[in-house]
């Protein structure tokens, strides 16, 4: 039984709006062993990334905070941790890719010096040494014709090849754990597919944790080996991925994946229903109530369910869910 | 769609979230009262203290304070206070016509210009070019030294050195705006070009216009002062500027003269520019939280 | 592709270039051309989509189609009326024929406008109804898409991404149009938003019999929606076929590489599916190769293929191809890799 890399314990991030403070993430706890690769599933909204962010020490000064619980990596908990030390981890032992390649990377200066800094920052390296060790960064997330491309500027790239250089600027210092929010929203679908095979390849070379964070099920599935399905700053459902896929417990998730019209295999002249999830996200100032968020959408909402969050509750062998009427099925 | 009804709102215009945010700036606020009582003292003040400011009431140089007069009596013996409320009132007029034909001026070539794009951009914008280059003060004085110092020219003379700023402003946004796609719905919708420009870009345009309407209005008065300071006035009404200028040989020996008119230039424009930082901190989304 | 029947729309050798602008003084020769050529036809109530990735054209098809962009060469025409060709009042009638669904709903809807003025923009520019006509229908529209009354005199920022939506059609059904283009109308909403908004289209296309040009680069949500699909590949369309021939034996190279690159749920798929990587990037759209405009990046290219360019060509009933490779037993170039 290995230690997890990170483990999150009863994490409670609150934002500061208008009508007062919200929990964007509520009472959330999640193991991450080391070399897995996980998703957090959910739609806009639910805090997923705001997770991320936390757990990052990225929150918006003034507008989020960890409120309470625990981020435990590597012997102490980043809850708690200074600014400095947080520095220290960001890029070098913890990496974050973004969605937009296009406003992730500085315009001003080139691919190849962006990747340098990184590597002078956290392992002390010299001009030249972390200039080859681009280089060769490049060559490794795949970028054809990699010494002449180090002193190209992001503007000269396509977005696929940005966010290879994220990627690399990411991987630099070989981090223990890649989170990856939503890296391929913003780019199109043959260039996804190459970018979800470099990480896993990268993923089986380099022994590091990913989080990959998403709306798309089919990433998931592709990607991860382990889901969290996320709805208004809790969990809703873990488990492994083609397990939660086959038979999931949550109504929200089963939501979600019945909802999306899928390719099949082989298609038929039959069209597939889109299950609806009627309604719309809570807004955030419906966050922390002491019931099931997801009530109002559900059909098999009872009295339970508006009055008392449900706990999680161990619903297959590795798979938890948090609803009162797991018992119900199709 | 059932738990949507829980989310039964009023309607909200857009600008409301503004007001709302520049009622929470407490500098702006206070600053939009004072400009407040300035306006009344300007269109109320002849009738509560009919004194004639061009009237010699006292000796000269009467310090404030003596003989009932507040703000003592300038180099011809004239009341002060008078000279103050009268001069309020031209500065507002001025003030606030400058800004007007300078918005005029401003948001239609700026409108043309970002709209039209191609030729009429490059033309309309070397004219805005050489206006911009040109030195402000001097023009003013060329004009009014040509058409003589009346109200109405010297409106006419700041606002034509003033648009340039409100032109780049308006063809920036129009450049903005005409990309979106609610634009090209309306086009979809069988919208006209007139209608685009002034009935759907121009009303999204508007904050940063509107901002830099309002900070026109003290500078022109700034810059009416100035002119007025130099001498090229209307010789029928009282300013500050004017003020300012006729005492100034006597700063040293009699300064409340200059002092006191000057204080009020300050105050009224430095007003103006909290309302206009204000409004700019209102308006502008990105200081908004979403 | 033929029928007995009249197509409502047909478009023909559509083509759209925008001038790069070299220097005001000199004469612009450089264009790029962002559609090429590009015919189609959509019959009565059936719903044709446009797939492509970005730069492939297709929005700009689109646009084109509803004369919202201009084309310099091809022709439009919709229900025996050449939509190029007309002016004035008659383009104000045929605009009132097509509609357009625009894509992203925080743009696409006027901040300063209620959502009943926004719905009423199209019936005050192209019609002369009375405003009691104009209300009711508003009423109905509202109803229609599943709006409340009450939310007609909200502001855009008033409503979700959903709801935004759902005023954008509603909009686009206010002159009772025939055609509608749909424009990537839920790429930019949530998932479970998307399925509502899905049923909702398709529900409407039912009830007031209407005929959809579908533009998206989302495989998943096309086949779940369409009749027939042209793909798009940097101006040309490359393969143009019924939805179960497309989808079940594609054959041009790219929409088998675009077909296995969607990631899936479906784990026989994902362990059936050989995963086709295209490397690289699209050529220069400002001077496109002389040949095949894939060939650069196609796993089976060959001489030809970068001499001469492909012309689109039928290869049997329901399916055509762009490409040198296909032999006449109508089989994928892929299916020779191993």
């Amino acid at each position: 039984m290995t230690e997890p890399l990170l483990s999150v314990q009863n994490l409670r991030i609150e934002l500061n709006t208008r009508d007062g403070v919200a929990p964007v993430i509520d009472d959330f706890s999640f193991d991450l062993f080391p070399g897995e690769a996980i998703s957090f599933v959910g739609e806009s909204g639910c805090g997923k990334s705001m997770t991320a962010l936390g757990i990052m020490g990225l929150l918006p000064d003034g507008v989020g905070k960890i409120a309470s619980g625990s981020i435990n990596f590597a012997g102490e908990d980043l809850a708690t941790a200074d600014d400095k030390r947080l520095r220290n981890i960001r890029g070098n032992e913890i990496s974050m890719i973004f969605q937009e390649p296009m406003t992730s990377l500085n315009p001003v200066y080139t691919i190849g010096e962006q990747i340098a800094e990184v590597l002078r920052a956290h392992q002390g390296l010299s001009r030249q040494a972390s200039w080859s060790k681009a280089i060769e960064l490049l060559d490794a997330v795949r970028i054809p014709n990699p010494q002449a491309r180090v002193s190209d500027y992001p503007f000269q790239m396509s977005g696929g090849q940005r966010q290879r250089v994220m990627i690399a600027i990411a991987l630099a210092c070989e981090p223990k754990i890649l989170i990856a929010d939503e890296p391929t929203t913003a780019l199109d679908v043959t260039v996804q597919a190459q970018i979800f095979d470099l990480l896993n390849d990268l993923r089986k070379q380099t022994g590091t944790a990913i989080i990959l964070i998403t709306h798309d099920m089919g990433a998931v599935a592709e990607m991860a080996e382990r889901m969290i399905v996320m709805y208004a700053g809790r969990k809703v459902e873990e488990g492994p991925v083609q397990q939660v896929i086959d038979n999931a417990g949550h109504p929200y998730t089963q939501g979600l994946i019945s909802c999306v019209p899928h390719i099949l295999e082989k298609l038929t002249t039959e069209r597939q229903t889109l299950q609806e999830v009627p309604g719309i996200v809570p807004s955030l100032r419906d966050f922390g109530k002491d019931q099931c968020l997801f009530a109002t959408r559900c059909k098999y909402v009872s009295e339970k369910c508006n009055n008392v969050r449900p706990t999680e509750i161990e619903f297959e062998s590795s798979q938890t869910v948090a609803c009162w009427h797991t018992e119900r099925k199709q | 769609m059932n738990n949507e009804d829980q989310y039964v709102v009023k309607a909200r215009h857009p600008f409301a979230e503004a007001f709302e945010m520049f009622s929470k700036n407490i500098a702006a606020v206070i600053a939009l009262i004072i400009l407040f009582l300035i306006i009344l003292v300007a269109i109320f003040g002849p009738t509560l203290y009919p004194v004639d400011p061009f009237d010699m009431v006292w000796m000269p140089f009467s310090p404030p304070g003596e003989e009932g007069f507040i703000f003592g009596t300038d180099y011809l013996g004239r009341d002060l206070v008078a000279m103050i409320i009268h001069g309020a009132r031209v500065s507002i007029i001025i003030g606030v016509s400058a800004a007007f034909v300078t918005v005029f001026i401003g948001v239609s070539v700026g409108a043309m210009a970002g709209f039209y794009r191609g030729w009429v951009e490059e033309v309309l914008m070397r004219i805005t070019e050489f206006f911009q280059v040109l030195p402000t003060l001097l023009f003013a004085m060329v004009i009014v030294a040509l058409f003589g110092a009346s109200l109405t020219m010297i409106t006419i003379a700041i606002g034509a050195v003033s648009w340039t700023a409100v032109a780049r402003i308006t063809r920036a946004e129009f450049l903005r705006i005409r990309e979106l796609e609610y634009v090209t719905a309306s086009r979809a919708s069988g919208a006209n070009n007139f209608i685009l420009m002034f009935g759907i870009i121009l009303p999204n345009a508007l904050p940063p216009i509107i901002v830099q309407a309002a900070l026109m209005v003290g500078s022109a008065i700034l810059f009416e002062a100035g002119l007025s300071f130099l001498g090229l006035t209307d010789p029928n009404v009282v300013s500050w500027g004017q003020v300012i200028g006729s005492n100034r040989s006597y700063l040293l020996d009699a300064g409340f003269t200059v002092t006191i008119p000057g204080a009020a230039i300050f105050i009224t424009v430095l007003c103006i520019s909290l309302v206009g930082d204000g409004l700019n901190d209102a308006l502008n989304p990105k200081l908004r939280q979403r | 592709m033929s029928s007995i029947k009249t197509p409502l729309l047909t478009v023909e050798n559509l083509g759209v270039r925008f001038p790069i602008k070299s220097n005001m003084f000199f004469k612009q020769k450089t264009y790029l051309y962002a559609v090429d050529d590009v015919s189609f036809e959509i019959q009565r109530g059936e719903t044709l989509a446009i797939v492509g990735e970005s730069g492939s054209g297709k929005t700009t098809a689109a646009l084109a189609t509803a004369r919202l962009v201009t084309a310099y060469s091809g022709n439009i025409t919709l229900d025996n009326t050449d939509m190029l060709q007309i002016q004035k009042e008659k383009l104000r009638q045929a605009r009132t024929k097509v509609q357009f669904i625009f894509q992203d709903p925080y743009s696409s809807l006027n901040p300063r406008l209620r959502a009943e003025e926004i719905v009423k923009e199209p019936l005050n520019s192209l019609t002369k109804f009375s405003s009691k006509k104009k209300q009711t229908l508003v009423d109905e529209l509202f109803k229609a898409v599943g709006l409340r009354p009450e939310q007609q005199r909200l502001f855009p920022h008033q409503f979700s991404g959903g709801q935004r939506q759902r005023i954008g059609i509603a909009r686009a059904l206010a002159t009772q149009p025939e055609l509608i283009i749909c424009d990537e109308p839920v790429s930019a909403l949530d998932v479970a938003v998307q399925a509502q908004i899905l049923n909702l289209l398709r529900e409407l296309q039912s009830k007031y019999e209407l005929t959809y040009l579908f533009i998206s680069h989302d495989l998943g949500v096309v086949q779940h929606m369409c009749d027939h699909i042209a793909v798009m590949y940097m101006g040309k369309i490359v393969e143009y076929a019924d939805r179960l021939s497309l989808f079940n034996s594609p054959l041009h190279p790219y929409t088998s590489a675009l077909l296995s690159a969607i990631p899936s749920v479906d784990k026989k798929r994902r362990e059936n599916t050989k995963r086709i990587l295209i490397p690289g990037d699209p050529p220069d759209p400002i001077n496109p190769p002389l040949g095949c405009r894939f060939a650069n990046r196609c796993p089976v290219a060959q001489d030809i293929c970068f001499k001469e360019e492909p012309l689109l060509n039928q290869i049997k009933s329901g399916q055509k191809v762009a490409c040198h490779l296909v032999d006449k037993e109508a089989k994928s170039p892929l299916s020779n890799l191993d």
